[in-house]
């Protein structure tokens, strides 16, 4: 019975291989998919072939962390079924539908699926941001990290988030002029997020050291304030903030910006997973508990995509799915290991309360009330804030999905990735509600657009 | 001055492509993005406004950085590396 | 509490329980729309969006034509254009045997007042150039068109509620009655009392039929739909071919709209697109419209729609009930009809009568000859 189990993991970031890495040692080849061409997640990505760097300047203090998840893939990569490179763009109750890298297409079919999906930045739309020179932070660091290279070279980082710090320190010491880094939230509350914060010591440490760092190198740092708008036409020239009780401007050529992480919850959504509104995350997200385990008997989450944790926990959370995976599946599992896991989890969790603190979104003075009627909400299809309002007030809509069905928001191609919690922010403004009352996007296939080529391919299976 | 920097790895083989009908050079491992914006500000025309784009999360989320082909065809810059002979339209 | 009374329950928000909804209220009659999720986000909402009256039944055209009416004054009925556009439907042939079933469908209408261009060969391609070229011929409809039914299904309610209906979203009936010379249904807690009930329930139609001793072979039918990016203006008919596996449509912010095969059940209200269905359709696609190739889909989708086993609706009285009146079982193809259809309704109900043919539709059409019918159900 148990030979005939055929797990498959999805995305291979530090969860996906812990994961994937426990199914081996149980004697398990479990399918492992992911979208890049290398393993590492985001947070760990490997820069292409023919790059020279060390692991110690791509990944500072987390080098060694880095390293030694690669060499655990390679070790367990002749015991698993790899397929890098591979978009999973639907998913039905027993069967994933996968686009491999040469574009064809084909049916996958598991006893058991365990997510490890992962997650991208959080964005709040201000005017200029789809100016070009306008990019994420995460899109900094990639940059950065996978093609050595730099946007710029006078940036301003702006946002809030521990992201945030972290890449306008590895900006300047790449050597770009970074302009400063402008925090949304205050130091207050960082502050007030000590107790939690001191959950992890470690981390905390790091942070402090590039906040000193980039305070020791000259980098204005700012603190509490309100984007105003990026400027320049056909690419960034400046960006303005509110600080101070006052608006201010610097020049720059490039903004990276983010608040916080949000999963991506696209596949859990598409297999029928349930889902509740986190308030920590501020994301309706799929339920799992402690072991992993989702509200679907043979669909196991782990790592940041069912909830931002970083990525020690994404690694902790990975092996313990994938123990919970085994336990369902008849196999005998480690107690002891179980225990100490969900421990640790719930360290890092004890933690994660503390940085929400410390890093808070800033809705209270800038949240969906507070956007103009002509900002452009959805890059993909020019939907902007004013016909949200609209559709809300002069059609009496309540919902989310309702408001996509109206004005199309959340239809373009990147589903709502980027549009949805504003969107969400807009329409709760609107009913004078908190975001997590009007519902959710729901997931559509395919997860991300896909060739036409593909699906309409001869050889596919 | 172009959107992107380079700062590093900067040893690797060059690659000849065309970027709107002009002789371009990349290095290997460059992604279609790094290629174009290592020389240009763009990467396309947005459709309803006609306004420039330029990428946005370069890990292929956000869906900003198609580029068309000079057949057509589509692709999405942060997430195709550039080969020898691309010809890509940014107009 | 006493319970509301009113001239017509409507069962379903859908268009063309709304349509109904807003003639009745219109004519000055107290009406209550009743709707288990939001009005026009079931099949009415989801659906492909053709406006057209070719490749109908020729039993369907008299009330196709008035539909046609009234979408030609769609904003000044329901406070929207709906992005309608009178596109022309072009139905292609991709075979000689194609060909002569496009020219069968002609004669067979010839005279019911729709007015159909057969073309082919160089005249056809050099009209529509960005055809594939195994496409033979085609039949043109000019004044058909194309329309976005997650706009115009919804106006539809909102405009009944302006006219003065009642529309109660997220409102599940759970029991119908016959009480007295009236109605008495059970909704969302509520008691509430008609003199006529429409229904107008789609493939939840089956709770009024049953409850009143009908028997309909009503089942479901889920379009897989998809869409894609936006692209540059490449046709801007309603495209569909002979024997149908593809339609398509570009919308005026570029994406095209395309559909052709079934998705698959998920429940009994939610429905997923099949992979092997969407290659089969994307193939049929592409051949008839090569330029699809270099584009990408960026959502699919499906709805629940409620089929009839000969593909025709069933439009008017009960045959067991007075006062009862049906309108449901469009079989994928009720979006152009549904305002007309909600018409007829509200005709046999203001007046009893209708100047619409509508005995094709009948539903004593599936009651076998010599079985009496029912004596009105109680439960």
């Amino acid at each position: 019975m148990m030979n005939s189990l055929s797990p498959v993991i999805v995305g291979a970031g530090p969860a996906g291989i812990r994961a994937a890495a426990t199914l081996v040692a149980a004697g398990l080849k479990p399918v492992v998919v992911d979208e890049a061409i290398k393993a590492g997640g985001q947070i760990y990505r490997q820069p292409p072939d023919g790059f020279t760097r060390p692991k110690s300047s791509l990944y500072g203090f987390e080098s060694r962390k880095a390293d030694r998840l690669h060499r655990l893939f390679e070790a367990i990569q002749p015991q698993i079924d790899y397929r890098p490179g591979t978009l999973v763009w639907n998913a039905g109750a027993n069967h994933l539908d996968l686009m491999a890298p040469d574009g064809t297409a084909s049916s996958l079919g598991f006893s058991h699926l365990l997510l490890a999906t992962g997650a991208t930045d959080r964005i709040q739309p201000f005017a200029g941001w789809l100016t070009p020179g306008v990019f994420t932070l995460g899109a900094a660091q990639i940059a950065l990290k996978f093609q050595g290279s730099i946007l710029g070279p006078r940036v301003a980082f702006a946002g809030t988030g521990p992201l945030l710090y972290l890449v306008a320190y590895q900006y300047a010491k790449a050597g770009a002029d970074v302009v400063g880094v402008f925090d949304t939230a205050r130091f207050a509350d960082k502050l007030a997020a000590l107790p939690g914060l001191l959950h992890g010591v470690g981390h905390l440490a790091k942070g402090m050291y590039y906040v000193a760092w980039l305070r020791a190198h000259g980098v204005p740092l700012h603190g509490g304030i309100v984007p105003l708008r990026v400027e320049g036409e056909g690419r960034v020239q400046g960006f303005a903030w509110q600080g101070s009780g006052r608006a201010r401007r610097v020049d720059c050529d490039a903004v990276a910006f983010g608040l916080g992480l949000r999963s991506e919850t696209q596949l859990a959504d598409l297999l029928g997973c349930r889902f509740a509104y986190d308030d920590l995350n501020r994301a309706w997200l799929p339920e799992r508990n402690l072991s992993g385990r989702s509200s679907l008997p043979h669909v196991f989450l782990a790592g940041d995509g069912a909830g931002i944790a970083g990525a020690d926990a994404a690694e902790l959370a990975g092996e313990r799915a994938a123990l919970a995976l085994l336990e369902d599946a008849g196999h005998l599992v480690d107690r002891r290991r179980i225990a100490l896991l969900e421990r640790r989890l719930q360290r890092i969790a004890k933690f994660r309360h503390g940085l929400e603190r410390a890093f808070p979104l800033p809705l209270a003075d800038w949240g969906g009330a507070a956007l103009a009627d002509d900002l452009v909400l959805c890059r993909c299809e020019a939907i902007t804030v004013g016909s949200l309002r609209q559709a809300a007030c002069d059609l009496g809509v309540t919902e989310l999905n309702r408001l996509k069905a109206l004005t199309r928001i959340g239809m373009g191609r990147c589903q709502g990735r980027i549009c949805g919690a504003a969107a969400s922010a807009i329409l709760a403004a609107e009913l004078g509600q908190q975001p997590g009352t009007v519902g959710r996007l729901r997931g559509q296939a395919p997860v991300k657009p896909l060739p036409v080529v593909t699906v309409s391919h001869e050889d596919a299976a | 001055m172009a959107l992107l920097q380079r700062v590093t790895e900067t040893h690797r083989q060059t690659v000849d492509f065309i970027l709107d009908g002009q002789p371009c050079q990349a290095l290997i491992g460059d992604t279609v993005l790094t290629a174009v914006l290592t020389q240009r500000n763009r990467l396309r025309i947005e459709e309803f406004n006609g306004t420039p784009r330029a990428g946005f999360c370069l890990m292929g989320a956000c869906q900003d950085c198609w580029m068309r082909t000079e057949d057509g065809a589509r692709l999405r810059a942060c997430s195709t590396f550039i080969t020898p002979g691309m010809r890509l339209v940014s107009v | 509490m006493s319970a509301r009374r009113y001239d017509a329950a409507i069962l379903g928000g859908g268009i063309v329980g709304a349509s109904a909804a807003l003639e009745l209220a219109r004519s000055g009659l107290s009406v209550v729309l009743l709707e288990r999720g939001v009005c026009g986000a079931g099949a009415s909402g989801v659906n492909y969006g053709g406006v057209r009256r070719q490749g109908r039944p020729p039993e369907q055209l008299p009330l196709s034509l008035r539909a046609h009416a009234i979408w030609a004054r769609l904003r000044d009925h329901i406070g929207i254009d709906g992005e309608y556009t009178r596109s022309g439907h072009l139905k292609l042939a991709r075979s000689e045997t194609e060909m002569a079933a496009l020219l069968a469908y002609r004669h067979r209408i010839a005279g019911l007042g729709l007015d159909l261009d057969i073309l082919s060969g160089n005249m056809l391609h050099d009209r529509f150039p960005m055809l594939g070229k195994d496409v033979v011929g085609a039949s043109y409809c000019t004044d058909d068109g194309h329309a976005n039914p997650r706009l115009v299904s919804p106006a539809f309610a909102y405009a009944a509620a302006k006219a003065g209906a009642e529309v109660r979203e997220r409102t599940e009936v759970t029991d119908v009655e016959r009480d007295g010379s009236g109605f008495v249904l059970q909704a969302g807690g509520d008691e509430i009392r008609a003199d006529y009930l429409l229904n107008c329930a789609g493939p939840g139609a089956g709770l009024a039929t049953r409850a009143f001793g009908e028997t309909v072979p009503l089942s479901s039918g889920y379009p897989c739909l998809g869409v894609t990016e936006p692209l540059p203006p490449l046709f801007a008919f309603n495209l569909g071919v002979e024997g149908g596996g593809f339609y398509a449509r570009q919308v005026a912010r570029g994406n095209v709209v395309f559909g052709g095969g079934k998705g698959y059940a998920l429940d009994d209200r939610s429905c997923r697109p099949d992979m092997k269905v969407l290659m089969q359709t994307l193939r049929a696609g592409t051949a008839v419209l090569p330029a699809l190739r270099q584009t990408h889909v960026i959502r699919f989708w499906s709805g629940v729609e409620a089929y009839m086993p000969d593909r025709n609706p069933v439009l008017g009285p009960s045959a067991t009930t007075p006062g009862l009146l049906h309108g449901f079982g469009f079989s994928g193809a009720g979006f152009q009809i549904g305002p007309a259809a909600g018409a007829v309704l509200a005709d046999l109900v203001r007046d009893g009568r209708t100047a619409t043919p509508i005995e094709a539709f009948s539903i004593q059409r599936f009651t076998q000859a010599g079985q009496t019918v029912p004596a009105v159900a109680h439960s």
